[in-house]
């Protein structure tokens, strides 16, 4: 582990401001991904901007929309009855992140910060339409994911919170690898009024919304042939690509079975 | 007496040790500081193999905080020598195997990545670890081609320019005319491909030594994470002649988890005594998780080809076994026996086959050593045995359970003399398989099937009915195999004059639960409270030499020279006990912890015997020596074996692959058990080992010979939430050949369970073979290859 200068934020704004725009500082939310990173020297920040005093938990309910704080904890969203109560697939999905380790320390802005190709929340963002709130503006979920650890964050940009539209009905369906926990392939599958959605995760570089298979809602008994592009589909000594196509059909049919 | 029902032989007794290990209060290698300490840390290769061309030191050496860089060079211009393998195997032509030099510090070519060059000693470990970076960084070679693959290997050029090829040896053992006979004359041949997959042992503890060199007596003490620590003692004074005997120290602190993988002598502990006598200061050594995986010696990686023939009615006539068993870069200490005599001579199993014939050729690739690890060899060959005999019943439309019936050892068969140079001494097969088909319900097995049909799931059942040779003996047979050492065990007994006892064994603790163990077999022995009973072991510097615990050997060899040392004092006890109850020796009875006098009510508790030989008033020290302390070196006269069945029942999700073990019963016959506790324990983690095995690890190595499954993002360890609750039982039939009637259950779960996973998966899928480990796109795969030929 190389030397680093730590600091604890006391607000979105004080964070910002200790960050600036210096590629070698890094907010840590949570630190799940973040800390092995450095610890086994993929990773040097020489600042650390500790956001647990930031003033950014939380789970706000509205009529048509849940907002949760960047720095809400997994076992938080996950043990929220009123997200269950709501948004029921992803209590489900922050339930199925890690472990209780990482539950327990993990956080969702962190999470999509990092924007790793196997985290659980992207496939929800994508299905659920959500706005990822920034302490400059609101990106849109499918302008957020950008490719294989890429986002639209600019250096130094705070994610403050995520807000999630509640749909009628959601499931999450995942199929973890078994060494690192961390999705195979999942996909967030939800309705809405005049829709259905799928995100994915896992399968490719980035995650992405399925649009072919939305199209055919969720009658759909057969997605064989439904369009599916593979190019940037990740393949590992668990899991080649043609495995996660398959797994994806299997996964999407189960989750639009239980909306 | 009233504590010895709780705690004697045969008593759950909770382990003494727990209380240490559970609130974090142990002492491991690494909890151990010494004044004016300093930090190790080791240049390693980056590269699979490269010829060294040179390695400038400067720039590491004046680097924070650094001591001093020390290469293979300097070790080599020290006179040091190379790390040596402790068993000689010879080939079919006679010739002996092929040994590469081992330096433990590379300094002309680097062969796995991991491979170390050098030893950076400095302030902190973190200024060590910088350095050895600096040096891997620095360091120039010249990329060789590597060989990785173990297909292939042995017809490529060789990986040691001074070896004619990279095959150490061609073993056999077996009639192979007798084989071919049998196989003439078959109804029918069963042939199978099998691969036994890479595995990186995980000990919880990494390795770790601490090493303080005395200027004062010239002494070096080592701590070290070893199984055995005289053996560490004995090779680094006769084999890299680093110090002599002695004037050296090894001490095994508390160990956690060896699982074989700290039997051997390594590159690091070696370098870190050298350089603390180098540098006279204390230099001390942990691998980080990383390191272990790259350089802890992994276990198993064979390809076999192998056949079974069978007669009309399912008899076996005949097996033939052809194994490439990949040995890695170097040979570790005890490499060449493991797919030789730890694995050819199991391939009779539980089965009274009259010929088998089997042949390893033992190969070296760029790669970490292979060596020993929980099973040792045995593992492999039930596997090869087991996975037959499934193959074999599906194929012939058999029930697995009467096929293998039919072609059990009986009863009154033993002793039995197997084709591949074993004799077992006991045993009763269709005992464990008749109670773990119970336990099963096999009658129900075609409900359950049906009912998981309706769940769209597809259920199967496997057995595994394994043998293993323990307590690998006696001394001269392993020797004329070619082993480099004896196999016997130590003990010594040394009655306090208060009365409690010092236990002194050779054997090594390193999780098992030796000091609750041995404290019930002396308790029970000698009559003396068990909590009066301490137990001491790994320290070359308070015990007599001993050989440490690896192999399933501790109870039935180590367990064996206790009762040895303990008919020692009792025998001395009757004669103090002859004079202070004024009768001769021949009419002092023993039992219970009390002398007594034959048909009198005289008698003198052992606490008053133990008092008297200290405090000699009423005992003429002319004629019985002071003192109560005795000695025992035991050879046993031959291996024990433990067998027993396991049965796995699986449901397999056929659109995904997935396997959930529903159910996993293992039924096995450890001789007599000293505490059924701990054995269910040791049962529990050898399962979960073998179904590790079987569904998850793999140590996979990409074409350049870069280790892919380096941390646990990438290698499956099993977790609890894999695993169902097992159900364990067991039989006895009590081993005939040491005083305990024990056999030994360290390694029994590792050795049957990833034959009866796969042959339950098989069952379940219907397909012939899927390779280990299960990953579910292999299942999944099968089952699509199935589908189209259908």
């Amino acid at each position: 582990m190389n030397r680093f200068v730590y600091s604890k934020a006391t607000s979105p704004r004080d964070a910002v401001r200790s960050h600036g725009k210096s590629t070698k500082a890094k907010y840590l939310a949570g630190g799940q991904t973040l800390l092995p990173a450095i610890k086994q020297l993929l990773d040097a920040p020489e600042r650390l901007i500790d956001l647990s005093g930031a003033g950014l938990e939380g789970i706000d309910v509205g009529r048509k929309t849940i907002t949760i704080g960047a720095m809400t904890r997994h076992a938080d969203v996950a043990a929220s009855e009123q997200v269950r109560e709501a948004i029921p697939g992803l209590a489900d999905l922050a339930a199925q992140i890690g472990d209780a380790q990482v539950r327990n320390r993990g956080t969702i802005g962190g999470s999509v910060a990092n924007s790793d190709p196997a985290a659980d929340y992207p496939a929800a963002l994508l299905a659920l339409s959500a706005i990822v709130h920034t302490n400059a503006r609101k990106i849109l979920a499918e302008r957020f994911f950008l490719g294989l650890f890429k986002n639209a964050l600019k250096s130094g940009e705070l994610i403050t919170k995520i807000e999630f539209q509640i749909p009628t009905t959601s499931a999450y369906e995942k199929f973890p690898n078994p060494a690192s926990r961390y999705a195979i392939v999942g996909v967030f599958a939800a309705n809405f009024d005049q829709s259905t959605r799928i995100g994915v995760t896992g399968a490719a570089h980035s995650a992405f919304r399925w649009m072919e298979a939305e199209d055919h809602g969720r009658g759909i008994k057969n997605l064989s042939n439904v369009g599916l592009d593979q190019s940037t589909f990740n393949n590992d000594i668990y899991a080649s690509a043609t495995y996660r196509a398959h797994l994806l059909r299997v996964l999407t049919l189960r989750a639009l079975g239980r909306l | 007496m009233a504590t010895e029902e709780h705690t004697g032989i045969g008593a759950s007794v909770l382990r003494k040790e727990d209380r240490r290990f559970i609130t974090g209060v142990g002492r491991y290698t690494d909890d151990i500081q010494i004044s004016g300490q300093t930090y190790a840390a080791f240049a390693r290769s980056l590269w699979a193999r490269a010829r060294i061309e040179k390695l400038d030191t400067q720039a590491a050496a004046a680097m924070p905080g650094v001591i001093g860089v020390l290469t293979g060079t300097d070790m080599a211009a020290d006179g040091l020598g190379g790390l040596p393998c402790g068993w000689l195997v010879k080939s079919k032509d006679g010739s002996d195997m092929q040994q590469p030099e081992h330096p433990p510090l590379a300094h002309a070519q680097l062969n796995f990545v991991g491979d170390a060059f050098a030893i950076v000693i400095a302030d902190t470990e973190k200024q060590a670890q910088n350095a050895a970076r600096a040096l891997e960084q620095s360091i120039e070679v010249t990329e060789l081609t590597p060989i990785v693959s173990l297909e292939g290997a042995a017809d490529s050029a060789p990986i040691h320019e001074a070896l004619s090829s990279n095959v150490c040896y061609d073993w056999e053992i077996g009639d192979k005319a007798a084989t071919q006979a049998g196989f003439a004359i078959a109804d029918h041949v069963i042939e199978v491909e099998l691969s036994n997959n890479r595995l990186i042992p995980n000990a919880m503890e990494p390795r770790a030594a601490i090493a303080e060199y005395s200027t004062g007596t010239d002494d070096i003490t080592i701590y070290t994470t070893s199984q055995n620590p005289h053996l560490v003692r004995l090779i680094l004074a006769a084999f890299v002649q680093l110090a002599p005997e002695h004037k050296l120290r090894v001490i095994a602190p508390d160990v956690g988890g060896g699982f074989g993988s700290k039997i051997f002598v390594y590159s690091e502990e070696v370098s870190v005594a050298w350089a603390a006598k180098k540098l006279r200061r204390p230099v001390r050594w942990t691998a980080t998780r990383s390191e272990a995986f790259l350089t802890d010696a992994h276990g198993r990686d064979h390809l076999t080809k192998a056949r079974l023939a069978l007669d009309s009615k399912g008899k076996f006539l005949a097996m033939h076994v052809a194994t490439k068993a990949n040995l890695g870069a170097y040979l570790s200490t005890f490499a060449s026996s493991v797919p030789t005599y730890l694995y050819g001579t199991l391939m009779a199993g539980q089965y009274a086959t009259p010929a088998i014939y089997v042949e390893v050729q033992g190969i070296f690739t760029n790669t970490c050593p292979v060596d020993a690890y929980r099973g040792a060899g045995r593992p492999e060959a039930t596997f090869v045995v087991e996975r037959l005999v499934e193959v074999a019943a599906h194929q012939l439309r058999a029930d697995p359970a009467e096929l293998r019936r039919l072609n059990f050892i009986k009863p009154e068969q033993f002793p039995y003399e197997t084709p591949v140079a074993l004799v077992y001494d006991t045993g009763n097969y269709e005992a464990s398989l008749g109670k773990a088909l119970r336990h099963a319900d096999y009658e129900g097995f075609k409900v359950r099937k049906e009912e998981a049909a309706h769940r769209g799931k597809l259920r199967g059942i496997g057995f595994s009915c394994y043998i293993e040779a323990c307590g690998l003996a006696p001394s001269q047979l392993a020797m004329n195999l070619g082993a480099g050492v004896g196999l016997w065990e130590s003990a010594e007994i040394r009655v306090n004059p208060t009365g409690s006892v010092a236990v002194f064994t050779g054997s090594h603790s390193h999780g098992q639960g030796h000091e609750t163990t041995f404290a019930q077999v002396v308790s029970n022995t000698l009559g003396v409270p068990f909590d009066q009973v301490e137990v001491v072991h790994g320290d070359t510097g308070r015990l007599d030499f001993g050989l440490g615990t690896y192999g399933s050997r501790s109870i039935a060899v180590g367990g064996s020279a206790l009762i040895r040392a303990s008919e020692k004092i009792i025998a001395k006890g009757k004669r103090i006990a002859a004079h202070l109850l004024n009768a001769s020796v021949d009419e002092i009875d023993f039992s219970d912890g009390v002398f007594s006098v034959q048909a009198s009510n005289q008698s003198a508790t052992f606490a008053e015997v133990a008092f008297a030989a200290y405090i000699p008033n009423n005992v003429p020290t002319d004629e019985v020596e002071p003192g109560l302390a005795e000695k025992a070196f035991y050879d046993p006269e031959n291996f024990t074996y433990p067998a027993g069945t396991h049965i796995c029942e699986v449901e397999v999700d056929p659109e995904t692959g997935k396997i959930d073990i529903v159910q996993f019963i293992a039924v096995d016959d450890f001789g007599e058990v000293i505490n059924p506790m701990i054995v269910e324990g040791q049962v529990h983690g050898g399962l979960t080992q073998g179904i590790g095995q079987a569904l998850f690890e793999h140590g996979v190595y990409d074409e350049s010979g870069q280790l892919v499954t380096g941390s646990y993002m990438d290698y499956c360890m099993p977790r609890a939430d894999d695993l169902p609750s097992y159900v364990v039982d067991t039989t006895v039939t009590p081993c005939t050949h040491n005083p305990l009637g024990v056999k030994g259950c360290g390694e029994a779960g590792a050795i049957g369970a990833p034959a009866a996973v796969v042959n339950a998966v098989t069952h379940a899928t219907g397909t012939k073979d899927i390779s280990m480990p299960l990953h579910s796109e292999k299942v999944w795969r099968s089952l699509q290859r199935k589908r189209r030929a259908a």
